[in-house]
């Protein structure tokens, strides 16, 4: 199999890969294909840089980081190793699989924020324990629907959840709520948005203190769900609830950008 | 590259010479992060993107000469400090490296 075969093959499956392909020095245009436990495929040209560049490649795929890094002809990476030496420029090139979005509720904001939860390349996962109303035909842009509760779900998969992903509570009944927040609580999950009024999650608050819930831990909650655009409809609802999910992993307040300075990107 | 990959295989099941130009590194302010890539093939079909429409055009005609040429992968810059800056630079006054390499791995 040749590396692109190798590259596709892995992609397709959501398996994690990376490319470090030599931009600059001697051997350009070589390339080396690294997954985080098999060894590394191709060459660039020299065992040793092979070696440390695929060390540096999986420490990238973990942090699902793209970046490029100098090295010696042979691997060698201190400044003392690098002078007189040509340097090797070689971009790595990451590929994790998508971040999921677990979505609990089969309501009308679901479809919404499931179809926008797909643009920006989520993987959707819709989770009602009423049969009737989760159905892949009501959510068909949603990745997975699964009828359970919300204790059997995590159970299975809260382990996996990152700092990448996303849990958002739509369902505004507390004996839904409650449950799937304390399960989103015990996982390293980056965003737990839960809707509701001011009022009702003042309600939840007090049943989630009942159920052990510490005001540490509910300092992790976005509730009242999403940014204040005045989002009124499920689409804009949708969009208000990814805005804020964004703008809590960057670190921005939210503003217009023609109200502040400085750069657009950081 | 992930949403290259339909055209990519198609491109190969045909047989066709590809040029893959990936945006490596950002100065400034830049529409599309490292890792964004475009496609050419012989003919000339483009896939994919590297900026925000700004540099494209450059980058085929870069990408058509490494395959009708000598071949080999290339490191080019476009941005504002650039004499070229005028034909093919970014709005957003930043600097984009690419590299080009024809898809033969």
């Amino acid at each position: 199999m040749s590396l692109y075969e190798l590259f596709s093959e892995r992609t397709r499956a959501n398996k994690p890969v990376a490319l470090a392909t030599v931009i600059d020095g001697p051997n350009i245009g070589a390339m080396l294909l690294v997954t985080p436990n098999d060894a590394a495929q191709g060459t660039l040209g020299n065992a040793e840089l092979d070696r440390v560049v695929a060390r540096d490649t999986q420490g990238e795929l973990e942090a699902g980081r793209t970046s490029v890094r100098h090295y010696g002809p042979e691997g060698q990476t201190t400044p003392e190793d690098l002078v007189n030496t040509p340097t090797v420029r070689v971009f790595i090139d990451a590929f994790s699989p998508p971040p999921t979005m677990v979505i609990f509720g089969a309501v009308d904001f679901t479809s919404a924020l499931a179809r926008v939860a797909k643009v920006l390349g989520y993987h959707v996962l819709v989770c009602d324990a009423r049969e009737v109303f989760a159905t892949k035909r009501r959510f068909p842009m949603a990745d997975e629907v699964l009828v359970t509760w919300p204790a059997p779900l995590f159970a299975e998969r809260g382990a996996q959840l990152t700092q990448r992903d996303a849990v958002c509570i739509l369902t505004h009944d507390p004996k839904f709520d409650v449950p799937a927040v304390v399960g989103a609580l015990a996982t390293n999950v980056g965003y737990i948005g839960v809707m509701g009024s001011r009022k009702t999650h003042a309600k939840r608050v007090e049943r989630l203190v009942e159920a052990g819930v510490t005001d540490e831990q509910l300092l992790r909650l976005m509730s009242p769900i999403g940014l204040d655009i005045g989002a009124r409809t499920p689409e804009e609802t949708a969009i208000s609830i990814c805005g804020e999910i964004i703008a809590r992993r960057t670190g921005r307040g939210a503003p217009s950008l023609r109200d502040g300075d400085g750069p657009i990107h950081k | 590259m992930r949403e290259l990959l339909n055209d990519l295989d198609r491109w190969k099941a045909q047989g066709k010479q590809i040029a893959l130009a990936r945006v490596v590194d950002i100065e400034g302010s830049g529409p599309r992060d490292p890792g964004a890539a475009m496609a050419v093939n012989e003919d000339g079909e483009v896939i994919g993107s590297v900026s925000g429409g700004c540099v494209e055009g450059a980058v085929v005609a870069e990408a058509l000469a490494i395959l009708n040429g000598d071949k080999q992968p290339k490191l080019v810059k476009f941005g504002y400090s650039d004499d070229e800056a005028f034909a093919v630079g970014l709005t957003c006054g930043g600097i984009i490296h690419l590299f080009i390499q024809p898809l033969t791995w």
